[in-house]
């Protein structure tokens, strides 16, 4: 018996280092999903802080509500409170695992709900650094996984999990992200771009914990390193269990958001 | 109309308007011409002020609300587009499946952006833009019931709002000019006519389709000629009773977004058909900088051909949309209309950005190019113009 096991270790290496750095990237991303399973709706006001290269800022205030859809992305309304100009201007996104999401806006002064065309991942959100595939929920087949070590931030144990988005309209080749491994949230995401060129780098500040379950980050600073410029956004009153359903997020429901 | 519209403002309880939230813009406008104009009533340039606050507030844990929303402009040449209207004046009532609203209201139906065929809830606010995008707002009761098999919608619309026209000193208008003091209805009910719709409207996956259904006062006059209260000639809208059946339907497919509207009307013993297809394509992130380019293209077709109340009977739309998606929320839409029976051209551009966190400037110039005797559009011949309009936002 002792003899047979340097020749198994020889014939099926696999079979004792069990895991490849993919699976065990996917593994930490599925361990981070099924952690933030049953939440079941949200609603938050956001403040978005957009500073240029010269250190000019813009705000930009809205309220959010999302809901948890089982086996599927979730549904989100945002709707836009400042500037004046666009205020009452929403957004309706049914975010989907592995096809393109539904994503409606709402123009208040037309009364005008326009499809928004789904391959748009990769655009700034509101003239922000944001791009919208940022912003959507992050669904586990949205990304290939590989890991890449373990590693300490800011006095926190991560785990460096290199992931890489599966939609060919995204605007990164690759991410780095620093995932808690307490918490199985990300403290860091460092952005590549298609031509895998440093872009931006993302922090989460201030995690809060909601039903005694649920980490929420209360403010994301995203800078692009590309432009110079940065994005803070704040996430203010974060509400769970409002008793939102389906009919909560509708074109009807896109109609009469304030 | 106006006097009602003033007595029912000073009829608001002001406690009513204390509590809640009035929101809205004001606005300066110029619209400058490049031809002298045709008739001496007309000014070659033009100045106007408009204001648009808008009051809301809501209760009952946000499932019933209030909103009032009074438009007024004053001009400088011309008398009819110096006006007052009731936007919106509204009580509603949500229900997890259903909903419930009642007062004046503004409802937009459709997908096409060079014309808006199915839409016919509210009457156009002609003298307010040439594109027909502004609208009056329309008396109703809608009651809205919201299932997983789609949305249905049933209106009842009691009283018609004649559409707008500009007067003898305004610029954009026909000749001779269209007198609203003389408008007549087909119906013996007149402008008291209690018009209906029903609607069922659905998203499937990549499908958004609209079913619908109009009967009442057409909102697209058509006209005869008649004599003005100063023995002059003078263009007489007539309204129609009108069976209006329209589909809308729009399918995502990528960066591409295909539409289609199309509307069998009946007015009296005639019927026709009219149509808009085209499509949108959107090219994010051009040669990866932030700007979105939309190239638009639709073909709009009316049965009628010749006899149509529109001038787009068998026309190409060409369009280009920039979304710079810069902090300004900067874009600019141009777009041409052409005519595939004779050579006339119609341009359009629309620009705006956002100058400060209150104020916006929007630009909109409007060129027309071989227009032919007999054509529709033959008395704006001269009227070129370009219109910038400064708006404060509060």
């Amino acid at each position: 018996m002792r003899k047979l096991i340097p020749i198994l270790l020889l014939l099926s290496p696999t079979l004792l280092y069990a895991q490849s750095a993919e699976e065990r990237g996917l593994e930490i991303a599925m361990e981070a999903d099924r952690r933030d399973i049953g939440w079941g709706d949200q609603k938050s006001d956001t403040r978005m802080i957009l500073r240029n290269q010269h250190g000019q800022t813009s705000e930009r205030k809205m309220h959010n509500r999302s809901l948890e859809v089982d086996n599927d992305g979730d549904k989100s309304m945002i709707v836009f409170d400042h500037p004046k100009d666009v205020k009452g201007t929403a957004f309706l996104t049914f975010t989907h695992a592995t096809r393109a999401d539904d994503q409606w806006l709402y123009l208040p002064a037309l009364k005008r709900i326009k499809r928004i065309s789904s391959n748009n991942k990769s655009g700034p959100f509101m003239g922000s650094e944001f791009a919208y595939e940022d912003l959507s929920s992050q669904e586990v087949e949205k990304y290939t996984y590989k890991y890449i070590k373990d590693d300490k931030l800011d006095g926190r144990d991560v785990y460096v999990v290199e992931r890489y988005p599966t939609d060919k309209n995204s605007g990164y080749k690759r991410q780095e992200v620093y995932m808690d491994k307490e918490m199985y949230q990300p403290h860091k995401v460092v952005f590549y771009d298609r031509k895998n060129a440093l872009y931006k780098t993302l922090l989460f500040k201030d995690y809060h914990q909601y039903l005694d379950r649920y980490w929420r980050a209360n403010k994301m600073l995203m800078t692009n390193h590309q432009s110079g410029k940065s994005t803070d956004l704040v996430w203010i009153n974060i509400n769970f269990r409002n008793g939102f359903s389906d009919s909560d997020f509708t074109k009807n429901g896109l109609k009469r958001a304030r | 109309m106006r006097a009602r519209l003033l007595a029912l403002l000073l009829c608001m309880p002001g406690s009513l308007l204390a509590t809640g939230e009035w929101s809205g813009h004001i606005a300066i406008e110029g619209q400058l011409f490049s031809h002298e104009p045709r008739f001496p009533a007309q000014k070659r340039n033009n100045l106007s002020l408009s204001a648009s606050p808008e009051y809301f507030r809501n209760w009952d844990n946000e499932n019933q609300g209030f909103v009032f929303h009074p438009f007024v402009r004053y001009d400088s040449s011309d008398e009819e587009r110096s006006h007052v209207d009731i936007r919106e004046l509204m009580y509603y009532l949500n229900r997890d499946d259903w909903e419930f609203r009642a007062g004046i209201g503004k409802v937009f139906w459709g997908v096409t952006e060079s014309q808006h065929l199915v839409d016919i809830i509210n009457q156009t606010d002609l003298v307010e833009s040439l594109d027909g995008e502004e609208k009056l707002g329309q008396p109703m009761l809608n009651l809205s019931i919201v299932r997983d098999w789609g949305t249905s919608d049933i209106f009842i619309l009691p009283g018609f709002r004649p559409r707008t026209f500009p007067g003898p000193e305004g610029r954009l208008r026909t000749e001779p000019y269209v007198d609203t003091d003389l408008e007549q209805y087909s119906s013996d009910d007149k402008d008291r006519h209690i018009d209906y719709a029903l609607r069922y409207s659905h998203s499937i996956d990549d499908w958004d389709i609209g079913l619908s259904y109009f009967y009442g006062t057409n909102r697209n006059p058509r006209f005869i000629a008649g004599v003005g209260s100063n023995a002059e000639p003078v263009l007489i809208p007539i309204y129609d009773l009108l069976h209006q059946t329209g589909l809308d339907l729009q399918w995502v497919s990528g960066d591409w977004l295909w539409k289609l509207e199309t509307v069998h009307q009946r007015i009296q013993q005639s019927s026709h058909n009219a149509l808009t297809f085209g499509f949108e394509y959107t090219w994010v992130g051009v040669n990866d900088s932030a700007i979105d380019l939309g190239l638009i293209s639709e073909y709009l077709y009316d049965s009628r051909g010749k006899l149509a109340t529109t001038p787009f009977q068998r026309d190409i739309m060409l369009g280009a949309r920039l979304v710079f998606n810069d902090t300004q929320s900067s874009e600019i839409l141009a777009g041409v209309i052409l005519d595939q029976d004779s050579s006339e051209q119609f341009y359009s551009v629309e620009a705006s950005t956002r100058l400060t966190d209150n104020w916006k400037l929007n630009v909109e110039a409007r060129i027309f190019s071989n227009i032919n005797p007999g054509s529709s559009l033959y008395s704006l011949r001269d009227d070129d113009f370009i219109q910038l309009e400064l708006r404060y936002y509060f």
